[in-house]
């Protein structure tokens, strides 16, 4: 079964492909006979003794035995110690309701940002942006945001948004730009000096000297979430030119 | 489920892009989106594209008994669904307040504006008469849901044609598109929708608004016009106090946005005529996909082999090695040249056995090789363990070792190789059907 996932590494897989969890037909004598074991991450699901698949994607695998399908999804699903950028709705009594872009709202206590206490509140206004982080986030439960690290400091939460655009991307194109030695934003660094908050959710802040330059990065963001690595540099490279 | 709410730094973003005339797509204050019209595989089905804007047009016909004060004219009825798909603040199977709006205005549009000719829909004078329904579904929504659904309507229409019907004394027959060609709808002009949408109380104006930009704008005119600049109607909306030369410059913008779209419609209604004619796949048909299987697994059938196993099992045993020969060029006559004399003739053979027999022989070949450095390497164990006392050192030059069993306790050589070698054998083998 093994061979078969890693057969699949890199192809396009739809919901309901099927894997099957047949053992080799042959085995060695000699050599100590391994348990297979496969971690699966999302996308895929196993169902008694099949394993399927349930996002459209390209089939990922991580030495020396994590598969995941990368997908195109844009519908944000809470994880414990994400960080998402939230938009606040709901300022109500001591807790804001933040609208993260999954199926409910979640709450932020106005003591969890850095210095509040009861005297002291933070200043925040329905419409606010805030960049926080998940400390709940379970099945049928109400999630839970805060804007503190576990020491007490805002490490880079809280409100901010002054000046800035926000808009969406593919929660693909948010974790590719997360994750280290991003190819997307080295080719980003190379046009314009800006400042991009980049929320796990899919929200992306960007910040630059102009609304000119604000909207081409926009445009560029939104546009390299379907392309391939050359495309984006030859897209890159015509904006850097000024031809957009 | 709650639409995503618009935070303050997108609304404060987008006035002032709005006030320096910038757009969030980067088009100028009166340029439409990029506009597409596509035809389902049926008359009176059209998709029209605006932007990430999508809405679907259906045109269906019934006969119906006519309404009494109007005993021979046909009935034209208009339906749009807002359906979740097309964005989740969309709520399915109730009328929202902006579905309401939506319906109104179309009805407005095409109806009111006499651009159907409904007396050319009557059968029988107070007793049959076609209903024209014309269902408008969101397919997904970034703003300017209006001219879409205003667009793929009249579409639509343009596109339908109705069953023939013949009448014989009191008879009515409804003859299917086989017996007779479907009739097209006489369609007097085309009025297409234009919304206008402005900002910071009217001094501000932009065309064909996005989602976003239709969040944050004061008000909202709308004005249906056909190619001939007559106005069927207008509509104002958002509470603005708008200038007569404000509403005077808007018509003639919306006069040289409907002469464009006029001429996109038409020219999309003869694209599909033609590829009709032509007889190939065309609109939502030709973008149906190749027929590729996509599924990983399949289901194997069991079949008996035992006879067959036991058979070719016979066959081996019975059968003799294949001479050893050395292939080397003959040449029996000057002038004639033969390579390989005395091997099985392989010219009929497909090449895939071809490679399989090569892979066979160069196996043969690999064994043999693994057969000498066999006995060398346990030439070389012995040695050390002569010297080393019993210590196992692991020798992995090449994948092939790690399945060498040593014998130490057995300084025989020759049953221990012929029993390695065999089981050598049985290893390649069993690779082999591995990779097959």
């Amino acid at each position: 079964m093994f061979s078969g996932l890693k057969d699949k590494v890199g192809e396009v897989l739809l919901p309901g492909d099927e894997f099957s969890l047949e053992t080799e037909d042959t085995i060695s004598l000699t050599e100590r006979v391994k348990p297979e074991k496969v971690v699966c991450g999302p996308g895929l699901r196993r169902s008694g003794d099949r394993l399927l698949v349930c996002k459209s994607g390209v089939l990922r695998h991580k030495q020396p035995n994590m598969f995941w399908m990368d997908s195109q999804q844009r519908r944000y699903v809470p994880a414990k110690g994400e960080t998402v950028i939230g938009i606040v709705t709901v300022k109500s009594g001591d807790v804001f309701k933040v609208d993260f872009g999954g199926s409910e709202q979640a709450s932020l206590s106005y003591l969890a940002f850095e210095g509040a206490t009861k005297r002291n509140r933070p200043n925040v206004q329905v419409g606010d942006l805030v960049f926080s982080q998940f400390v709940v986030a379970n099945r049928d439960m109400e999630p839970e945001l805060v804007c503190v690290d576990s020491s007490g400091r805002a490490n880079g939460m809280g409100v901010f948004g002054a000046g800035g655009l926000l808009f969406t991307v593919s929660l693909g194109l948010a974790r590719r730009l997360l994750s280290p030695h991003s190819e997307v934003l080295s080719d980003l660094q190379t046009l314009f000096p800006c400042e991009l908050v980049v929320g796990m959710n899919g929200r992306l802040w960007v910040r630059s000297s102009s609304v000119q330059q604000t909207l081409v990065i926009t445009n560029l963001l939104q546009s390299c979430d379907t392309m391939t690595a050359p495309q984006r540099q030859e897209l890159f490279r015509r904006a850097a030119q000024g031809a957009l | 489920m709650k639409d995503t709410p618009l935070s303050n730094c997108e609304r404060d973003f987008l006035l002032k892009a709005i006030e320096e005339k910038k757009r969030l797509d980067g088009r100028q204050t009166y340029d439409y989106r990029k506009m597409k019209i596509t035809f389902g595989t049926d008359f009176g089905c059209c998709f029209v594209d605006l932007g990430k804007t999508r809405v679907m047009a259906q045109v269906s016909g019934e006969l119906v008994t006519p309404k009494e004060n109007r005993p021979n004219e046909g009935i034209m009825f208009f339906n749009i669904e807002l359906s979740p798909m097309a964005s989740p603040a969309f709520e399915a199977g109730r009328q929202s307040e902006l579905s309401v709006k939506l319906n109104r205005q179309l009805e407005r549009c095409l109806r009111n504006s006499k651009c159907l000719d409904t007396e050319s829909l009557c059968v029988v004078s107070g007793e049959k008469v076609w209903q024209i329904r014309v269902d408008v579904h969101m397919l997904n929504h970034d703003g300017n849901l209006m001219d879409a659904a205003s667009i793929a309507a009249i579409t639509a229409l343009c596109h339908y044609r109705r069953p023939d019907v013949g009448i014989q004394g009191d008879d009515v027959t409804v003859y299917s598109p086989e017996e007779r060609d479907p009739i097209p709808l006489s369609i007097y002009h085309m009025p297409i929708s234009v919304s206008f949408s402005f900002f910071q109380q009217g001094t501000y104006l932009l065309v064909d608004p996005c989602e976003r930009e239709e969040r944050v704008m004061d008000g909202l005119l709308m004005i249906a016009m056909n190619k001939h600049r007559e106005i069927c109607s207008i509509q104002s909306s958002g509470g603005i106090m708008l200038l007569k030369e404000q509403v005077m410059r808007c018509s003639k913008i919306a006069s040289v946005k409907v002469s464009e779209i006029t001429e996109l419609i038409s020219k999309a209604l003869e694209n599909d005529k033609k590829a009709r004619k032509a007889g190939g796949k065309c609109g939502f048909a030709e973008s149906m996909p190749q027929e590729r299987i996509t599924a990983l697994k399949m289901d194997e059938t069991p079949v008996e082999m035992t006879d067959v196993t036991n058979r070719a099992n016979d066959i081996v045993q019975k059968a003799e090695a294949p001479p050893q020969t050395v292939p080397s060029p003959l040449v029996p006559v000057p002038g004639v040249g033969q390579v390989g004399q005395g091997l099985h003739n392989t010219w009929g053979l497909e090449e895939e056995d071809e490679e399989e027999e090569d892979d066979e022989e160069e196996e043969e070949n690999d064994n043999s090789c693994e057969e000498q450095e066999e006995t060398k390497m346990e030439e070389e164990q012995h040695e050390k363990e002569e010297s080393g006392g019993g210590d196992v050192v692991e020798i992995s030059d090449s994948e092939e070792e790690e399945v060498v069993i040593l014998h130490p306790e057995k300084p025989d050589n020759a049953p221990t190789n012929t029993g390695s070698s065999s089981y050598q054998r049985g290893a390649a083998t069993s690779k082999k059907k591995q990779k097959k």
